[in-house]
């Protein structure tokens, strides 16, 4: 069972999101990948207006439309647009078919900004997953590193969120969120380097390891490449391709009485 | 299965499992790998890059005969690189050279990358050129090593009859198709991008690419399946697998 955490439209042929998703489909088929978690339209918008987050969470919505069995949708947020925000986070996921919800770069997740957004999210149950880097030439000015969605977390002990990517550079992400316990670590959108994954089970254990791929911007075949080449044992594998995630989506799909 | 980039030694900035020879040949063989083609990770940063090249060719001949095969690291930069180069070639008995422009410190449009591939080709040798070694955006800070743009290398290779370039780590490289046209190969170590080797052997043709895993630093499971994702016919995916490195060795 592999369930993937982190996919995109965008870098997939088509010319509508159905289209797209269909692509998407095909390449899981030929990876063995049962499920794709799906958020953010395109093209990619680093701090997209209202009217940008309403279309981008409509191309998602579009592309599920006759996926549901396969494929989830994670509404686009911006904490910039606050209120717009916790509106559109009713329309998709209250009110809507959507079960968690993504941070990209708009604006750093220490902000206070963020707090009712995670607090409206964590009532639902619903996935957080906040985009993270340490890049060496530096972060964009709203791009979060993971010390920043540490301090989220710490903020919100109660709410389980996901460090996006480890921040990329993996030894230092790891480290940083190693002891806030309800930070979970995503493999995605970085290089298969070897050790990354074999890092992140020793220092975090394997129920906090989340695959992803980040597709269509990366290939599924590198980034399963992380946990189907580490050195770790086979429960830790099942764990990190499917169970964990599986495990902290549980209750917002009961609670939407979906079945996947 | 010939995979056309691996490297022995120690990666500068991390332990890598596999990092010594006799166990990255096991795991190699273990994956079905039946020729691997490498550089040495000294090779970046040492400035005694003869005493690098005899340890990369004692250790292939010591680990894996005739399953290694040592690609000398040579820089231009250095002082007397030629003897390198000669001795790469007659007294190791190389097939190849493996280039770090980046790490080195030269770019492909310089005179000496010209006099370094026209020598090479007079000697026979396979030249890859690693366009870098891993992201940018994960490199320690105090070493900086920017990609090799390959733009240049087109003019370079038109001055130079004969030559045989491989491109290594390569990802989405703009002139893609006037290089392969020019008969340059493409490894898939970081191709990226979901089917991204199709895409690639669809622009550049699937004789130019060449499977290429960048093992240790890289999981080898990532390449291998990069060639599953893809999708292609049969004799194309065996062909970037095996032939296509045979042939060019031959």
């Amino acid at each position: 069972m592999i369930w993937d955490l982190h996919c995109h439209l965008g870098g997939f042929d088509g010319r509508t999101p159905e289209e797209k998703m269909a692509e998407m489909i095909r390449y899981a088929d030929r990876m063995g990948v049962d499920r794709l978690c799906v958020f953010m339209g395109y093209p990619f918008d680093a701090n997209p207006s209202p009217e940008t987050l309403r279309a981008q969470n409509d191309q998602v919505l579009q592309a599920l439309t006759h996926w549901h069995h396969r494929a989830v949708g994670f509404v686009y947020l911006n904490p910039n647009h606050v209120q717009f925000s916790l509106d559109e986070f009713n329309r998709c996921v209250r009110d809507g078919p959507m079960v968690g919800v993504k941070l990209w770069v708009a604006r750093r997740a220490s902000a206070a900004e963020l707090d009712p957004l995670i607090e409206r999210a964590a009532a639902l149950q619903a996935v957080i997953f906040q985009h993270t880097w340490f890049k060496t030439g530096g972060n964009l000015p709203g791009e979060s590193t993971p010390l920043d969605v540490a301090a989220l977390a710490r903020r919100h002990p109660s709410a389980p969120m996901i460090c996006g990517h480890t921040g990329g550079n993996w030894e230092l992400g790891v480290r940083t969120i190693r002891g806030v316990k309800n930070l979970y670590a995503d493999l995605a959108g970085s290089d298969p380097t070897a050790g990354f994954t074999e890092m992140a089970v020793r220092e975090l254990g394997a129920e906090r390891v989340i695959y992803g791929s980040d597709v269509g911007g990366r290939s599924f075949a590198s980034q399963l490449a992380k946990v189907a080449g580490a050195e770790i044992p086979e429960a830790a594998r099942r764990l990190i391709l499917g169970e964990n995630l599986r495990r902290l989506m549980q209750p917002i799909l009961q609670a939407k009485g979906v079945r996947l | 299965m010939i995979d056309s980039n691996v490297s022995l030694e120690r990666w500068p900035f991390r332990h890598v499992a596999g990092d010594d020879p006799a166990s990255l040949v096991a795991r190699l063989r273990q994956r079905g790998v039946t020729q691997a083609w490498a550089g040495s990770f000294d090779g970046l940063l040492h400035r005694d890059l003869s005493a690098v090249n005899a340890r990369l060719a004692a250790a292939c001949r010591r680990f894996g005969p005739g399953f290694l095969a040592p690609f000398g690291s040579i820089n231009p930069m250095l002082p007397d690189w030629q003897e390198d180069l000669r001795r790469c070639r007659e007294h190791h008995q190389m097939r190849g050279i493996r280039l770090h422009p980046n790490y080195h410190g030269y770019t492909l449009a310089d005179p000496v990358f010209g006099e370094l591939l026209a020598a090479a080709t007079r000697q026979g040798l396979l030249v890859e050129i690693a366009l870098a070694m891993e992201d940018e955006r994960t490199q320690h800070p105090l070493l900086h090593a920017p990609p090799v743009n390959p733009a240049p290398l087109a003019d370079a290779l038109s001055r130079t009859p004969g030559a045989r370039v491989v491109l290594l780590n390569g990802n989405r490289v703009a002139n893609a198709r006037q290089l392969a046209a020019l008969g340059v190969h493409f490894d898939i170590a970081m191709v990226e991008g979901v089917g991204g080797v199709a895409r690639l052997a669809g622009e550049v043709s699937p004789e130019r690419v060449l499977f290429g895993s960048h093992s240790p630093f890289f999981y080898f499971e990532s390449a291998a399946l990069k060639i599953q994702e893809a999708g292609l016919p049969e004799a194309q995916a065996r062909a970037i697998q095996e032939g296509n490195a045979r042939a060019l060795l031959a």
